[in-house]
């Protein structure tokens, strides 16, 4: 088991001829990942990467019976794409463009509620269930299948946490990266209920950041519903207030969103934190005990 | 993006908010010609800088006769004013505002953001008008009134009218209110507006309600589809450092240490700065150099860095995940020979290519101190930049 995906995922790419989307499939064929087609407008019935390119989503998960869509187009264009896949039936959204209007996301975020489809993203790494499926931009070769749970609204931060814990040997059962947008498809709440129900998932490391309060919301969820160690670390407490750093929802605001707050939320609802990215995966040994 | 108070009032003019009669002037010589045309024998002038806190600093007055006028222009235009929400440097004035003046009898507070854990616009209206609404918030949180807009039907009279009703407004009051919140809400809606203050809303001495103030944020991510904001641009109410960062897209903030940053990734670049700190440094920058970081983006990053005279070492951290540290290590060797940087600078290297990224580093013959880890590395470059603070 695994969270999201796994194996038998069966995964179109919107924007799929594009630069973005052409080298990152390719990326995720290498891994392994079952990629069964793409959707690039007005070059349907042609092949690409070996793969058919259909003219609408609708046309693709028709054809190929896709589970999930991991979108690469500009910003511009991402909640046309997200619309289009949530009406064309796929369960699972992987939104990897960095860069979408908020108004925008606001609006793909109900209709993703209302039809039950899962957005991850944008502005993120994606998804990967090691040796078994990878969808979006992050290294495979850093991944080690294993016990360890990762989500966080940072990609190179998600590195990590995924190098230490290979590192020790601890591998991951899933690595999900929400995004660092004010409005992700996901957020934390949503991700640590699945590894809280994934059997192959035996701790959770979760990395936040400044900005929102999305750390705090997952410190109650946490305190109520997660029985599996939890470590958590928060990058920012060197951020001055005020200051977007560099994602669009690390920003300290009105004197809200601070890491002091969020590292007080966890440790209050019985969280590991670290204070050390350096020892991200030496906190998991200590607070699991392996 | 942010935008000064008058373009803030012609976009709300524009949605039929009411707001004073005003122009924005270059010159005390417009500035007193302003006044002649707006008529009367009593105006306000008001710095545009992009912070709030210009009434107590000084950036606004009373003025009743040219001659004040000109003072007020000759004392503030090419200057800078420093506020409480400023830094000590403050924000240059090239624009004043002049308007007519307004009788007020009663400060509200109208403002709208986009609510990160409802995932909604929420309106705030509070009686506590014309002081810091965060103080209002966070000492008597029930003052402020909200309404939370549905992103599918959008704003609705009747959120208008509970507001309305709880802020003890008029018939009258109550129907020029509901014009304002839903000229605010379309407002906000059609120009991807981030964050929207009226602070004040007063009510006149005549019974009115009339937008004192305008503070007006945009989604600077949706700009590329409203060109008419994009005019609306003010490159001299930022940093300059940043400015030429975003030129690069390279997201850079500056800090007050002295141990310059380049990381790939904004999570990581925080990370960064907090293992600098956390070892007893401080550090200087934020610095996303981001996914793609090529040898010319790496060489004016460093130049942005550099640019900062505090800096005393450089710390560079790279996951490569797609990108290859050697590629990013012949990208350092040529910005440091390029840009001759006079100052130590520490390398981390991890992920793709790591170890012949390191290598050609050592072999480059230039003053570059590899960092083994995280910590290592952090160690290293505080110890470079002088030792613990």
């Amino acid at each position: 088991m695994s969270i999201l995906i796994n194996r038998d995922t069966r995964v179109i790419c919107q924007g799929f001829t594009g630069k973005n989307g052409t080298f990152h499939s390719e990326q995720a064929i290498a891994y392994g990942t079952k990629m069964v087609g793409g959707v690039t407008p007005g070059k349907g019935g042609t092949e690409h990467l070996n793969l058919p390119v259909f003219n609408t989503v609708r046309d693709a998960v028709d054809a190929t019976h896709a589970d999930a869509s991991v979108i690469y187009v500009p910003a511009p264009f991402v909640m046309d794409s997200i619309l289009e896949a949530v009406n064309a039936g796929v369960s699972l959204i992987v939104c990897i463009t960095e860069g979408v209007p908020t108004l925008d996301m606001l609006k793909c975020k109900v209709a993703c509620d209302q039809a039950g489809v899962v957005l991850i993203g944008p502005n993120c790494p994606g998804v990967i269930t090691p040796d078994e499926c990878k969808i979006g931009i992050m290294p495979g070769h850093i991944h080690l299948k294993g016990r360890v749970g990762i989500v966080s609204r940072s990609g190179t931060l998600t590195y990590e946490a995924v190098k230490q814990t290979t590192d020790m040997g601890f591998g991951q059962s899933t690595c999900v990266g929400i995004g660092g947008d004010p409005i992700p498809g996901s957020n934390f709440i949503d991700i640590l209920g699945r590894f809280q129900n994934d059997p192959e998932t035996e701790a959770i490391v979760m990395i936040g950041e400044i900005g929102g309060t999305a750390e705090e919301e997952a410190a109650e969820f946490i305190k109520a519903h997660v029985t599996k160690p939890v470590v958590s670390y928060i990058a920012g407490v060197t951020a001055p207030a005020g200051k977007r750093m560099g994602h669009a929802g690390a920003i300290i605001s009105g004197g809200k969103g601070t890491a002091a707050e969020k590292f007080a939320a966890l440790e209050t609802a019985g969280v590991t934190v670290t204070r050390n990215l350096g020892e991200i995966g030496q906190t998991l040994k200590i607070a699991t005990g392996w | 993006m942010n935008l000064h108070e008058y373009q803030g009032k012609a976009l709300f003019r524009e949605y039929g908010l009411p707001v004073s009669t005003g122009i924005a002037c270059d010159t005390a010589e417009e500035a007193v010609a302003a006044a002649k045309q707006i008529g009367g024998d009593m105006w306000v002038v008001k710095a545009q800088v992009h912070a709030g806190g210009r009434g107590k600093a000084g950036g606004v007055k009373l003025v009743k006769t040219d001659a004040e006028i000109r003072e007020f222009c000759d004392r503030l235009i090419g200057t800078r004013l420093v506020t409480y929400q400023t830094d000590a440097g403050g924000q240059p004035v090239s624009k004043i505002l002049v308007e007519s003046c307004t009788d007020i009898a009663t400060e509200l507070y109208l403002g709208a953001v986009v609510d990160r854990a409802s995932r909604r616009i929420v309106f705030m209206a509070s009686t506590e008008g014309g002081v810091e609404i965060e103080k209002v918030a966070h000492e008597t949180p029930e003052k402020i009134l909200k309404a939370a807009i549905d992103p599918l039907t959008g704003a609705q009279p009747y959120q208008a009218r509970d507001i309305g009703f709880q802020l003890g407004l008029t018939a009258t009051q109550l129907k020029q209110f509901t014009q304002i919140f839903l000229g605010l809400a379309k407002l906000f809606d059609e120009k991807d507006v981030a964050l929207i203050e009226i602070n004040p809303l007063v009510i006149t001495t005549e019974g009115n309600l009339h937008c004192l103030d305008a503070k007006v944020v945009i989604d600077s991510n949706a700009l590329y589809r409203h060109p008419e904001l994009v005019a609306m641009h003010d490159p001299s109410q930022e940093d300059e450092r940043e400015a030429q960062a975003a030129r690069w897209e390279l997201n850079y903030v500056a800090l007050d240490g002295n141990i310059g940053c380049m990381v790939n990734g904004a999570g990581l670049a925080m990370g960064t700065m907090d293992t600098v700190k956390l070892h007893g440094g401080a550090p200087a920058n934020f610095l996303d150099v981001g996914g793609g970081a090529t040898k010319e983006r790496v060489a004016e990053a460093f130049k942005i860095i550099l640019s900062d005279t505090n800096v005393k070492a450089v710390f560079v951290n790279i996951f490569g995940g797609i990108v290859r540290c050697d590629m990013i290590a012949e990208g350092i060797i040529g910005a440091v020979e390029e840009v001759g940087v006079k100052v130590p600078v520490v390398v981390r290297l991890e992920g793709n290519n790591a170890e012949k990224g390191a290598e050609i580093l050592r072999q480059s013959g230039l003053n570059i101190i590899a960092g083994d880890s995280l910590s290592d590395a952090a160690q290293k470059v505080v110890a470079a930049a002088g030792g613990a603070q």
